[in-house]
């Protein structure tokens, strides 16, 4: 047998395990400019002194956008589907040194785990929490999540999305997080600058990326090819540094606003709560 | 000097204050009746001492933030009763899967559903072994008094980090608040087992060879990487049958083939050379059926107690031959007959009769016997 090895490197191969390369994504998909992107602020932090790669833990649940934490050469932890924030939780209380990072889709974390996200807010716990919202579960085939917009096809919602989504932005808000943004992958050097931000917070730290399934959202709802989906995608983004809280709700004919929402230093937070208490 | 202290204690709080002899770090709970006053006790002591203790939105984060806790290297554990138990049984799984130490102390009310939340029963025996998707053994404990729940918990604790493996340590309403003498050890005074500590590879190395392997600590510039799915020796996720079989049967195996260390078998014989009669019980339902092997005793019978401390995993040679001379074996519990079904399928050359007595309170000893008489 012959084992294959890789002449080719990328810069920022030392972050990835490379091992477990090539990833299960489709061609298109829009995880691949998230992590790049994550990495990219990592990888700046890192040759800044900020941070220490041995500092860094991923915690992932289930779905396509969760395995960003298992490709992430730091350590890494998978759990079940959207229980990756509670895990992460008590990683931060007990190793207070390390920078907790959480990946999951929309499903996982806003759906089967969002519960976990909402108390999470609450505490205002000291993670990074990326969304990657793709509108869909993409893993199981399509089906309706709670972040799809209203009226969209999807393969358990077969006349329309009837429902409303859930605006992540207004329920950090209300609950009064240190930092919230919305990035897109169509947009990926205000995403940067986005994780940068988000890597030096303290408290809850969320980011929902935009970002697309050409597979089961883009096929789905009439866009045959990758590329299609990103220029029909792009053309509804409204990039504004920083919106305000009312401008967050998202519509897919009217379009979404992509800003930092969210951002400061005012809050007391969870490790801050733990520390005084004992 | 042995610096020995005797509490008198309940038996809730004996588990916590076992839990803090072993050095447990971190608890993370929901409240539930019966098993609310260790998450108190502990939220009380262990601060004191380092630890956290932090109440969750549910027993589902509950487990994964224990499973998150343990991941540091820290002793953790969670007690809830049936309803939380059967939220938490996902995140068991996953502790099974990624061989993660932790205790849960599982303390039984009335069921189904919301039963009698204040009052006691063991319905719940087979769902602490078997509650949790992949059909893989993990120990349970059951402890029938105060000083049994203090040492099955330092136990629980010390097979949980020999074994990497999720430990349920069952009880009931009826012990838990049940006060009795509790003699308690200084922590140098006992035998505390650690986790082997993985400390040089990049990955998680093991040979197949190795039933137990070691395991890597968050934040130690390891890179440990914990999988979910079906995982080879180097712990990447492989979906053939072949891995399968061999992660399987070596997480079957490490428990099966160290029962050993995991079995508590008391056998009491009220001064008899032979038992005729044997009466099989554990939890609380092991106090009545002691009072009625006493009673039966001095009525003639020569009645013996087999109580079982250690439920899973079933060690079948041991229960053969401690109960190779007796002519009857009655299975004593409050529930349907739940445990019964376990015995009698280990014991099937032996005459086992079924003593199902359903009561909110701890059975009454006077009930058994009648039932042991009418099945002479």
């Amino acid at each position: 047998m012959s084992i294959e090895t890789y002449e080719e490197t990328h810069p920022i191969d030392r972050y990835v395990r490379v091992d477990k390369l090539p990833t299960l994504w489709c061609p298109g998909c829009g995880n691949g400019i998230v992590m790049h992107s994550l990495l990219r602020a990592i990888d700046k932090k890192i040759s800044l002194g900020k941070l220490h790669e041995d500092q860094l833990v991923f915690v992932g649940g289930i779905g396509c956008a969760s395995r960003i934490a298992m490709y992430m050469n730091f350590d890494s932890i998978r759990t079940a589907h959207g229980r990756a924030i509670p895990l992460a939780t008590a990683i931060k209380i007990l190793r207070p040194e390390m920078k907790v990072i959480v990946v999951g889709g929309d499903g996982d974390l806003a759906g089967i785990g969002g519960n976990h996200l909402l108390h999470a807010m609450r505490r205002n716990t000291d993670l990074l929490v990326v969304l990657v919202n793709n509108f869909i579960y993409g893993m199981t085939g399509g089906q309706q999540s709670p972040m799809t917009p209203q009226g969209i096809y999807t393969t358990t919602t077969p006349r329309g999305n009837p429902e409303k989504p859930l605006n992540i932005m207004k329920l950090a808000y209300a609950l009064g997080v240190s930092f919230a943004a919305r990035g897109s992958v169509t947009h990926p050097y205000f995403l940067d600058e986005i994780f940068s931000r988000a890597l030096d917070k303290r408290g809850f730290s969320l980011v929902e990326v935009l970002s697309i399934c050409p597979e089961v959202f883009g096929r789905h709802i009439g866009f045959r090819r990758a590329t299609e989906l990103f220029i029909e995608f792009k053309k509804r983004i409204i990039l504004k540094r920083k919106p305000s809280i009312e401008e967050s709700d998202y519509d897919w004919d009217r379009g979404f606003v992509i800003g930092i929402y969210i951002d400061r230093e005012d809050k007391e937070s969870l490790s801050d709560t733990y520390k005084n208490s004992s | 000097m042995i610096s020995t202290k005797i509490d008198y204690l309940s038996g809730n709080i004996a588990i916590a204050e076992a839990a803090l002899t072993v050095g447990l770090r971190f608890f993370a709970g929901y409240p539930i009746t019966p098993s609310s006053d260790i998450f108190e006790y502990l939220a009380e002591k262990l601060p004191e001492r380092g630890g956290y203790v932090i109440q969750f939105e549910d027993e589902i984060a509950s487990i994964a933030a224990v499973i998150g806790a343990s991941w540091t290297c820290n002793k953790a554990m969670t007690a809830t009763s049936g309803p939380g138990f059967s939220l938490m049984v996902e995140g068991i799984s996953i502790a099974v899967m990624t061989e993660t130490p932790l205790v849960i102390g599982y303390i039984m009310r009335t069921g189904p559903a919301t039963g009698v939340p204040t009052k006691t029963g063991q319905y719940d025996v087979l769902q602490a072994e078997y509650g949790f998707h992949g059909g893989l053994p993990i120990p349970v404990f059951s402890p029938s008094s105060p000083q049994e729940a203090y040492d099955l918990t330092i136990k629980a604790f010390n097979i949980s980090e020999a074994l990497r493996t999720p430990v349920v340590l069952l009880s009931d309403a009826t012990l838990a608040g049940t006060y009795g003498k509790v003699v308690m050890r200084e922590s140098t005074e006992i035998e505390i087992l650690e986790r082997r500590k993985l400390s040089r590879d990049n990955h998680y190395m093991y040979s197949s060879k190795d039933l137990v392997p070691p395991m890597p600590c968050i934040g130690e510039g390891l890179k440990l990487y914990v999988e979910t799915l079906t995982h080879d020796e180097r712990n990447i996720y492989v979906p053939t049958t072949e891995v399968q079989r061999r992660l399987v049967s070596r997480l079957y195996r490490k428990i099966i083939d160290n029962i050993g260390m995991i079995t508590e078998y008391s056998l009491y014989k009220y001064g008899n050379n032979r038992c005729d009669l044997i009466l099989i019980s554990y939890g609380s339902s092991a106090l009545s059926a002691s009072v009625a092997s006493k009673l039966l005793n001095e009525r003639g019978y020569r009645t013996c107690l087999l109580k079982i401390k250690s439920l899973y995993p079933i060690n079948e040679i041991l229960l053969k031959n401690l109960t190779e001379e007796a002519s009857k074996i009655f299975v004593v519990e409050n529930n349907v007959g739940l445990y019964y079904r376990e015995i009698r399928g280990v014991l099937k050359d032996k005459d086992v009769r079924n003593i199902s007595i359903i009561d909110l309170h701890i059975i009454d000893p006077y009930e058994i016997i009648e039932e042991v008489l009418r099945n002479l």
